[in-house]
């Protein structure tokens, strides 16, 4: 089973709290400066990385799913 | 353990109940907050909330059902005033006793505030809801606001004001913003940017005194210069508010001293956020960090140390910090450092590192968050300075 990762960029502020816990899923633009999912489907093994970032997003915009 | 008792309902006790609860800890939590209102997050009370005003409902970190789902006790508006450690016993306001297996202290900071309140007259702090409600009242365009120290929330509380039509002044000591924490240099830059939006920074001015009269409120500086606000905020720092362990036994010095697992000097009790004082593994010093990501960590870190885990908490800080269209990241730490190297400046974005022994310590970008994360490593790996500045 894969997870699946939404980030909604509207309501991203930026803070690139999700990049600096998990580096290899998440970027930040440079232009827009905003956040870049590098994986919507990672492999479940993933889960506690990707669940890092959620709660680190000050935003809370991040949402990490089974499926 | 079965009773565990959180004082202080912010950042880090959300995180210490998700910490208990997604490691399988089934007991009682009770929840004491000094402010009436559920947790909230408090980086935009200087920002987008002070522009447009606070509305609690965008600003709460969960919503109200949440704690009800995690089988939490709220006791808010009532502030903890003491604790007896041997009994193991909160003391709340009010009388009530409440007895705890585990005791997280969560209290935080409270800003410091120029001297008593008769001296100085209706000078603004920003620490809650209630201070920036207050504050946003008052940002009338065309006003004067004049804002006594350039920190971080200074700064903010400036280039919100300045941004909704105020005429802002800061006035700060030392010869530029931010000194304290980013040293001269950095700090050069943060002057020069808020001097190009249109703040009348003076750097170099010391207070000397406020004076209220029925026309508006006068700041007279060492210099002899006497400013005409409308509106004073201070924004000269918070201490960590731990008045209610006076007697308690529980060693407090600038916040609670924690081994590096974040236990105090108790048996029983943990500390995070802003008020948790600690010794860092990997910087080699106690430290206290007064930030939003520090808080949530911290708060995931205390949880596991109540449940028996014995791991140092290590992680390294990061904060931002958002003036205008500077979008300000630090992520390790400048104070301490002996060595300064700027990689990059511009009018619209910097790159400074900061050393110390030899290694880096901590990186500075603003408007340039990609390296954020190389740095960050880097840090960790305490990598030699000569390799990541390109000097070595
Ligand atoms: C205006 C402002 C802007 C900020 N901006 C940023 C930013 O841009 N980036 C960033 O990284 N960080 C920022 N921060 C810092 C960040 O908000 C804090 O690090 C974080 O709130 C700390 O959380 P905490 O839970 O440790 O303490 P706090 O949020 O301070 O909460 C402590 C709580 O304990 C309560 N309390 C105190 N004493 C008692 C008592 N005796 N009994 C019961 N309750 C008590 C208080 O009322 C308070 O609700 C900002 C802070 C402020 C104030
Ligand atoms: S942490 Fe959240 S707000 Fe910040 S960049 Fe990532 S998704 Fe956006």
């Amino acid at each position: 089973m894969a997870l699946q990762i939404t980030v909604d960029l509207e309501g991203c502020k930026g803070y690139a709290c999700c990049m600096m816990e998990a580096p290899e899923l998440f970027d930040i633009d440079d232009e827009t400066g905003k956040a870049i999912l590098l994986e919507e489907r990672p492999s479940a093994d993933r889960a506690e990385e990707a669940e890092r970032a959620a709660r680190s997003c000050p935003a809370s915009v991040i949402l990490v799913r089974n499926g | 353990m079965n009773r565990v008792v959180i004082v202080g309902a912010s950042l880090a006790a959300v995180h210490v109940i998700e910490g208990l609860r997604r490691n399988g800890y089934q007991g009682e939590i009770q929840l004491v907050g000094a402010e009436p209102q559920l947790p909230y997050d408090r980086p935009p009370l200087s920002k987008e909330a002070l522009r447009a005003g606070p509305e609690l409902d965008r600003l709460l970190l969960k919503e109200p059902g949440w704690y009800g789902t995690q089988a939490v006790e709220l006791c808010l508006g009532t502030a903890a005033v003491g604790l007896d450690t041997r009994a193991r016993q909160v003391v709340l306001e009010g009388g009530r006793e409440l007895p705890y297996d585990g005791l997280v202290i969560a209290t935080g900071g409270t800003a410091r505030s120029l001297g008593g309140p008769e001296e100085v007259g209706p000078v603004h702090v920003i620490r809650s809801v209630a201070d920036t409600a207050a504050l946003h009242e008052q940002l009338v365009p065309g006003r004067h606001l004049v804002v006594i120290g350039a920190g971080f929330i200074g700064l903010e509380v400036a280039a919100t004001a300045r941004e909704m039509g105020l005429d802002v002044s800061v006035v700060e000591a030392a010869p530029v913003p931010l000194t304290r924490v980013l040293g001269g240099e950095a700090g050069a830059w943060f002057r020069d940017h808020h001097l190009a939006n249109g703040v009348d920074l003076r750097c170099g001015s010391a207070l000397e005194q406020v004076e209220v009269t029925s026309r508006g409120t006068k700041i007279q500086l060492v210099d002899g210069t006497v400013l005409a606000a409308d509106v004073v905020v201070a924004g000269i720092g918070a201490v960590p508010a731990t008045g209610w362990l006076d007697g308690s036994g529980v060693h407090v010095a600038d916040g609670v001293v924690c081994d590096p697992t974040l236990r105090a000097s108790a048996p029983g009790v943990v500390a995070a956020g802003d008020v948790a004082r600690w010794h860092h593994p990997l910087f080699g010093q106690t430290m206290r960090v007064e930030q939003w990501r520090n808080a949530v960590e911290q708060g995931g870190r205390a949880a596991l140390s109540l449940l028996g885990d014995t791991d140092a908490f290590a992680a390294v800080p990061y904060f931002w910090s958002d003036q205008f269209d500077a979008k300000v990241r630090f992520v390790g730490v400048a104070g301490g450092a002996d060595t300064m190297h700027v990689e990059q400046t511009g009018d619209t974005s910097m790159v400074a590192l900061f050393g110390r022994d030899g290694v880096i310590r901590g990186a500075l970008c603003v408007n340039a968050p990609r390296l954020l994360a190389r740095y960050q490593k880097a840090i960790v790996e305490q990598v030699a300075w000569g390799d990541v500045t390109g000097t070595g």
